[in-house]
């Protein structure tokens, strides 16, 4: 039994001149939600997509599941199942039609039942026989995320999964991490919004030229820093809240 | 193809089925592909038709294997762009990371490139059968001009991957086709090569396309075939192999 999903050793990658990763170490434990924070071109696509098989490391071992990505993908590719930044859907199949085309591709033995219970799960059912193309942004995302459940893989990636969503889709893109985590799936997502980290994840790391800089509970990072000063400062609620309060959404913090 | 084999039948039909809805979902583009052709047919029939000599009496049949040629072409062109948009699109990022046989994700396109193909050239087939073609070749002649017209559709579209791949833009996925789509033009498909001068006759004879419009001709007349099948027939095969060989080998430094 080993208790780590992912495992990251020295991992190095380069793309021509440029080196993105100039030796990264992390482990994620199973079932739990850990969170990849940096800044915009910091590298955390590029430990995603060698992480889910789609590009090859130069130097390190990095082990998903137990297996290692370079020398068995294939067995990588039966646990996991990648989020990307942008909405990975057929545009001119129907949702319906999506989840079916992915059930069959991963050999389930009843495609129609599984896409019915996902179109129900991620409230899709009205708009199950349109046409993706004529979706919002916040429902192709939820679809996004049905196709990735397909199948009950058991480790997920997200890779900036609410980066241009709405307040309230990105509130219910973090429910769905949330509620994939208590059912045990572990759950690796990339963000660059610090909020983000600390409302879902269980273990932070901060990717930071091509090294781990920082890795820790949010608690653990906390103490990083000096001890807080007690300071009192009227709330004012922010415009996230006015908006919701005002289209009727309760947060769910 | 990695270890995936025993899925690749499955994996297969999903893909066909996959680009099937799409072809039949944009039924406009076999319109457009068959518009030109068949404006080509028109115009060399009832514009230019009449200084042309061909030595038959009959200049449909005369023209219709280049056209077929032509049609096929400029269909290529949206097998090119379907890949194209695949790649650009999220779409097969997803499928790389799943447990399916890559090379199905090519096929799929290969395939349904074929039925539309097909399509085109059925409706262009009834197009000059109006405007006169007749033809008093029997099944095992129409089995074979079927046959050659599909192994040249898969050349060219196993030449298609290669641009749907490669492409930085949706303009540069179809641009590959223009000059596959002249070549009709500098061979016996419209003008008998003898009318050409020599450099041209030498260039016009030796290329695919003429072997390949001779031989249509030969079966839909019902005349014996020559050489002419087995040099169609080498070239088709030929650039088959050249092309999947590529497009193969570009597929897989990509992913």
């Amino acid at each position: 039994m080993q208790n780590h999903s992912i495992q990251v050793i020295g991992l190095q990658k380069s793309y021509k001149q440029l080196q993105v990763l100039k030796g990264v170490d992390f482990e994620v434990e199973k079932g739990s939600i850990f969170a990849l924070l940096g800044s915009n071109g910091a590298g955390k696509t590029t430990v995603v997509k060698i992480l889910t098989t789609l590009l090859k490391p130069d130097s390190g071992t990095v082990t998903v599941h137990g297996f290692n990505v370079v020398s068995k993908p294939e067995h990588v590719r039966q646990v996991i199942s990648l989020t990307g930044q942008f909405a990975a859907v057929d545009e001119i199949l129907t949702g319906r039609e999506n989840l079916i085309m992915i059930s069959k591709l991963r050999h389930l033995k009843n495609p129609h039942q599984v896409a019915d219970e996902l179109l129900k799960r991620f409230g899709l059912t009205d708009a199950a026989d349109r046409r993706v193309s004529t979706y919002s942004g916040g429902m192709r995302r939820r679809l996004d995320i049905a196709l990735s459940l397909v199948g009950k893989p058991q480790i997920i990636f997200f890779d900036e999964p609410t980066t241009g969503l709405d307040p309230e889709s990105r509130i219910e893109v973090w429910k769905i991490v949330k509620e994939l985590s208590d059912g045990g799936t572990t759950v690796f997502l990339t963000t660059q919004y610090l909020e983000e980290a600390e409302q879902l994840a269980d273990q932070i790391a901060i990717l930071h030229e091509g090294r781990i800089i920082a890795n820790g509970t949010l608690s653990e990072l906390k103490m990083l820093f000096p001890s807080p000063k007690v300071e009192y400062v009227e709330k004012q609620p922010t415009l996230e809240e006015i908006f919701l309060a005002i289209v009727g959404k309760k947060e769910d913090k | 193809m990695e270890g995936t084999k025993k899925h690749f039948f499955n994996d297969l039909s999903v893909m066909l089925g996959r680009s099937m809805r799409h072809i039949s979902r944009s039924m406009d583009t076999i319109i457009t592909v068959t518009i030109m052709p068949i404006g080509f047919m028109l115009l060399f029939v009832y514009v230019l038709g009449g200084a042309i000599q061909t030595g038959t009496d009959n200049y449909v049949n005369y023209l219709l294997p280049g056209i077929l040629l032509i049609a096929i072409a400029s269909g290529i062109a949206y097998t090119a762009l379907r890949l194209f948009i695949d790649v650009q699109g999220g779409i097969f990022e997803r499928f790389h990371t799943m447990p399916i046989s890559r090379s199905t994700l090519l096929w799929g396109h290969v395939l349904s490139s074929l039925v539309s193909n097909a399509l085109s050239v059925v409706i262009i087939i009834i197009v000059a059968l109006i405007m006169g073609f007749r033809s008093p070749a029997g099944i095992l002649s129409w089995l074979a001009v079927t046959g050659i017209l599909a192994l040249f559709t898969l050349a060219l579209s196993w030449i298609a991957i290669i641009p749907g791949l490669s492409a930085k833009s949706v303009d540069g996925a179809g641009a590959f086709s223009y000059p596959i789509l002249f070549l009709p033009f500098i061979s016996s498909a419209f003008v008998p090569t003898e009318s050409m001068p020599s450099v041209v006759r030498a260039f016009a004879e030796n290329q695919p396309v003429t072997s390949i419009v001779e031989s249509i001709r030969a079966l839909l007349s019902g005349y014996s075939v020559d050489n002419d099948i087995w040099v169609a027939l080498a070239w088709c095969v030929g650039i088959v192999l050249v092309a999947y060989f590529f497009a193969m080998r570009m597929y897989k430094k990509r992913v």
